[in-house]
């Protein structure tokens, strides 16, 4: 049996290291953001008025196709972690707090999903 | 804690806010518009997946007067967002802290946003692809 109280046994080891996952996560999908939303909202923006099959091959050529799953994946996880702090800040109540977050992570996963599924689709001419 | 009637501050209904005030929970509303507005880019990527037909309905949406508007929404969320978050980044990196720095980023951030958003409309009414 140990003499020690818990803030002793506690103290000195540390932190668990995993505090800043979700800040730096959130940084890093930002700074991969930047060139992507660029690079799509000009994308979007000459296709515009194209026909069917142009935007079908513009969208679905392998980097295009490849920018934007990884726009995809950056975009979602980022509006995941996003809408985490702003429920984490708004909503007191705990039980609807996590169940707020945790709704909206899967509905921003099923999402993600469908917007990838959709490019793999295109990019492979299915 | 229960008898304090002491002032609490800043209330936000007799508070002027400060443009930096504004542009911060502009930044986190567009945020979650954006998370919402997903939900546009995901359907016009399964539209285009499913096919000619449903491209061009989902085409005849956003080039209507209700999806143009949306749009448009859309395109000044995405870039002020881009901005302010750019300007986030180097705060994040120890710079630009003081009050008047902070005062002309908000300007920044706000001529920057502008400029993109119409630069886009533009690029989209002027440039196409194919035919």
């Amino acid at each position: 049996m140990s003499l020690r109280s818990p803030l002793g046994t506690a103290k000195g080891l540390g932190s668990a290291k995993e505090g800043l996952h979700h800040w730096w996560a959130q940084r890093v999908t930002a700074v991969a953001l930047i060139p992507l939303t660029i690079w799509f909202a000009f994308k979007v923006a000459v296709l515009s008025q194209s026909d069917y099959q142009t935007v079908i091959e513009c969208v679905g050529s392998p980097w295009s196709a490849a920018l934007l799953v990884s726009l995809i994946v950056a975009a979602f996880y980022h509006a995941a972690l996003g809408m985490q702090v702003i429920f984490e800040d708004y909503i007191s109540h705990k039980a609807a707090r996590v169940g707020a977050i945790m709704a909206t992570n899967l509905l921003l996963f099923l999402l993600g999903a469908a917007a990838v599924i959709a490019v793999v689709r295109i990019a492979l001419g299915g | 804690m229960s008898s304090n009637n002491r002032p609490l501050s800043p209330h936000l209904d007799v508070y002027k806010l400060p443009l930096s005030a504004l542009l911060s929970i502009v930044h986190r509303g567009t945020g979650a518009f954006l998370s919402v507005g997903s939900i546009a880019l995901v359907c016009w990527l399964m539209a285009l997946a499913e096919g000619p037909e449903s491209f061009a309905s989902a085409q005849a949406f956003f080039g209507s007067f209700f999806g143009i508007l949306i749009l448009f929404g859309w395109t000044f969320a995405l870039f002020f967002h881009l901005a302010n978050g750019i300007r986030h980044l180097v705060w994040d990196a120890g710079y630009c802290f003081d009050k008047e720095a902070v005062s002309k980023s908000s300007l920044v951030v706000l001529g920057a946003s502008g400029f993109l958003t119409v630069l886009v409309w533009i690029v989209a009414f002027t440039f196409t692809i194919g035919a």
